[in-house]
């Protein structure tokens, strides 16, 4: 420990914050094209490479992989650092996991529109940059577990306990579901055939959003709800129950999202059970992070990144009573193919994961850059509105027009023969979609502002000051 | 599933289940009082926790939830090969619903058999059902107005390249058609197919060039009469289009007709029968042959 340098390692967390706000804005500016495309083909100008086909993976890797992804970096190599007491383990191996994140998103941002995929929803992305995805991820858990290894506090934090299920699930889940066999440089096709193909797609789909979306960002949750709002978590005990049932049950969840298919009845039946038990430990995480902010309630009037937080977690916890209620067989006969699911991940994605992202990175950028605030509270504020309109506009058309497409689709005749055509379907859905289409604007606005303001904070800043290592040794 | 995965599949999942109950059941036992209200760690100068009990409804609907997933998977299949008390599958809940459908629907049905086609065409209520089964089996390649689009014949311009009978119009709808128009390329040459461009633009009554068509008559009379006929009456028992009548269902600019000479066609119609069955094939074969009467 003699030669432990004595300042954190931000560089690495400065680049990933960085990148985050570039990746959310282009993702999300994908995203109002395609969502622009629903209402006004034409908007592919005939191009096979802006087809909605090709970009709408584009628009889910930017989101996903791009922000979250660089969301997580940034705030997982912050957070570790900070909580065990000690800089980045292998500092050079995290400068390469920053580059290395960065060329895969520019290579799926080539690929995707060129027509390259597996085919894999989540996992589009060919086998070479497959590939080198699993290389990045295991440099990524080297500096990680690194860090963890060499802290000088007794005690794991808990924030850490979620980034390090999530790094080793990710890692499992990437590498099972891309054994593939290459026939080509840009070609490949699964070791799974069939039905076993889809069940192995769906546990690392549904997985990923387990560990990727829902347990890495709760690891992010604990660290910035108790330091913004001055207070310690609620509950240990609470940490400890949601946190070993949310990893161990959402494994199984992944065939509910195959019901009604060829997946064995068995299969589909412990897929929605175990989805149903997720429903509590999910809440556990926003029991906690909600209940830690009681006490300080009034900080919310005047701190937005207390605002984003908390509706954050709010979200959080609609969506995942939503989710339990959708793999609920009967109710997913109608829900499923639906612009509900739709809403029902962007209440997650937009919801949540982008609530709590920019929460963090607006309590993260000034601390990074050494300034004592961001540039401008009010735009903060401005962004908060602009974008709680924009989700509450994208998720609730998009559950009506699911719900009204749900029963469209299953509404029969005295004669037995469907009361509606697909197409009278997609046109009932066309005013939803223009709704749709303005929270979505709403949202990438509240990006743009949030550019402005991060700019005019690190434009006014010093070079910034290495921070000194805690040292005290307590925990 | 073999015996060992079946076993695999309970162990796990009554472990998990047990551990998840075992979870909450040690963590919720009272504790005693600890000396300070946090768990002492602190990290990063400010970070420090509670230990507060677990809320008693979180801990409720935790219970309620494992509760709900026992007394399903003793219902339902889930446990390996335990197939369930109640005997449940989805194929057996497809068959039921699908019995139930036509029982409902039988009698309707059985008034409709005692028609023939060409009177189910003139019956309102066959006609209903006939239009709702062609929006949603027929529409996307034929157009909901019936008239085709390029590559899909029209269905309501009394062409028929398969025979117009009842009969042939009903063979066409439940077994399906393969149509397969060669290409000519290797044969004809750049300038023949020119020539026999002209030449069936002529038959058709189409402006053309005269002196190529009269060029193409013979290679049409060598290559193409086997089929579409000497005149250009063409066959329906092949399903070789008559050239006569200037309705063209690959398009009928002079460089589409020459690209289908030049390259040939495919053109499949899929069979109905296995998806509709024989009572819905006849609504549909009634509500194409009603679209006819009406023009």
């Amino acid at each position: 420990m003699e030669n432990q340098p004595s300042t954190y390692n931000d560089q690495v967390v400065r680049q990933f914050a960085l990148m985050t706000i570039v990746w959310g804005v282009v993702g999300m500016a994908v995203g109002v094209l395609i969502a622009a495309q629903l209402l006004w083909p034409a908007l592919n100008f005939d191009l096979p490479w802006l087809s909605y086909g090709r970009i709408r993976p584009l628009h889910t890797n930017a989101v996903i992989f791009a922000f979250g992804g660089s969301a997580l970096f940034a705030t997982s190599y912050y957070i570790v650092q900070r909580t065990c007491h000690v800089p980045l383990f292998a500092p050079r191996l995290a400068s390469f996991t920053f580059w290395g994140w960065q060329s895969i998103i520019l290579a799926a941002a080539i690929t995707l529109p060129l027509g390259i995929t597996q085919g894999k929803e989540y996992a589009e992305l060919e086998w070479p940059i497959a590939l080198f995805i699993a290389v990045v991820w295991i440099a990524y858990a080297v500096v990680f577990f690194g860090t963890i290894i060499k802290r000088r506090v007794q005690h794991i934090y808990v924030a850490n306990w979620f980034f390090a299920a999530y790094i080793i699930t990710i890692a499992v889940l990437h590498i099972v579901n891309n054994l593939v066999i290459p026939v080509g440089l840009w070609k490949s096709y699964p070791i799974y055939s069939g039905v076993v193909d889809a069940m192995v797609q769906w546990w690392y789909g549904h997985n990923a959003v387990g560990f990727f979306l829902t347990a890495a960002f709760l690891g992010m949750m604990y660290y910035f709800v108790p330091k913004q709002a001055q207070r310690p978590i609620y509950s240990y005990r609470l940490s400890v129950v949601h946190f070993w049932a949310l990893i161990s049950i959402y494994m199984w969840a992944g065939p509910h999202h195959l019901h009604y298919t060829t997946l064995p009845d068995w299969a589909q039946s412990l897929g929605m059970v175990f989805s149903l038990m997720l429903l509590a430990p999910s809440w556990g995480g926003m029991i906690n992070g909600i209940m830690t902010l009681s006490g300080a309630w009034h900080k919310l009037r005047t701190d937005p990144i207390l605002k984003f937080l908390i509706v954050s977690l709010s979200f959080y916890g609609m969506t995942t009573f939503e989710g339990p209620m959708m793999s609920i067989k009967t109710v997913n006969a109608l829900s499923h193919y639906t612009d509900w699911t739709v809403g029902h991940v962007h209440a997650g994605a937009l919801g949540w994961v982008g609530f709590i992202s920019i929460g963090s990175l607006y309590a993260l950028i000034p601390r990074l850059w050494g300034r004592e605030q961001m540039y401008s509270i009010k735009a903060m504020d401005l962004h908060f509105w602009v974008a709680t309109i924009g989700v509450v506009l994208y998720i609730a058309s998009m559950w009506m027009a699911g719900v009204m497409q749900g029963l469209m689709w299953r509404a029969v005749n005295e004669d037995g023969t469907l009361a509606y055509t697909f197409i009278e379907s997609l046109n009932a859905t066309y005013p939803y979609y223009a709704i749709r289409l303005l929270g979505g604007v709403l949202y990438l606005g509240g990006m743009l502002i949030m550019v402005w303001n991060v700019w005019k904070t690190i434009a006014g800043a010093e070079r910034p000051v290495a921070q000194p290592v805690v040292t005290t040794v307590s925990a | 599933m073999s015996g060992f995965w079946s076993w695999f599949v309970i162990t796990l999942v009554v472990v998990n289940v047990l551990a998840a109950w075992w979870l909450i059941w040690w963590t919720s036992r009272p504790i005693p009082r600890e000396e300070s209200e946090t768990t002492q760690h602190i990290w990063d100068e400010d970070l420090e926790e509670y230990n507060n009990p677990l809320p008693r409804w979180f801990l409720n609907l935790f219970y309620l939830t494992i509760v709900f997933s026992v007394i399903y998977l003793v219902l339902y299949p889930g446990l390996g090969n335990f197939s369930g008390l109640l005997g449940w599958s989805q194929q057996g809940q497809y068959q039921a619903e699908v019995e139930q459908a036509e029982a409902r629907f039988a009698e309707r049905f059985a008034r409709f058999a005692e028609l023939s086609l060409e009177e189910l065409a003139r019956e309102p209520e066959a006609l209903a059902a006939g239009h709702n089964l062609y929006m949603n089996h027929c529409a996307a390649c034929h157009g909901s107005d019936a008239r085709g689009a390029v590559g899909f014949p029209n269905l309501r311009d009394g062409d028929w390249l398969w025979g117009g009978s009842p009969r042939a119009i009903r063979a066409s709808i439940a077994r399906g058609r393969t149509g397969v128009m060669p290409g000519w390329e290797a044969v004809l040459g750049d300038q023949g197919i020119v020539e026999v461009t002209e030449f069936t633009l002529a038959l058709s009554g189409r402006e053309h060039d005269a002196e190529l068509a009269t060029a193409g008559a013979p290679r049409y009379q060598q290559f193409c009469s086997a089929c579409h006929g000497e005149s250009g009456q063409g066959n329906t028992s092949l399903g070789a289009a008559s050239l006569r009548n200037d309705r063209w269902v690959h398009g009928g600019s002079r460089e589409q007709i020459a690209d289908v000479i030049r390259r040939g066609r495919t053109n499949i119609m899929p069979a109905q029968l296995p998806i509709l069955g024989e009572q819905r094939v006849d609504l549909v074969t009634a509500y194409v042959l009603s679209l006819n009467l009406e023009d």
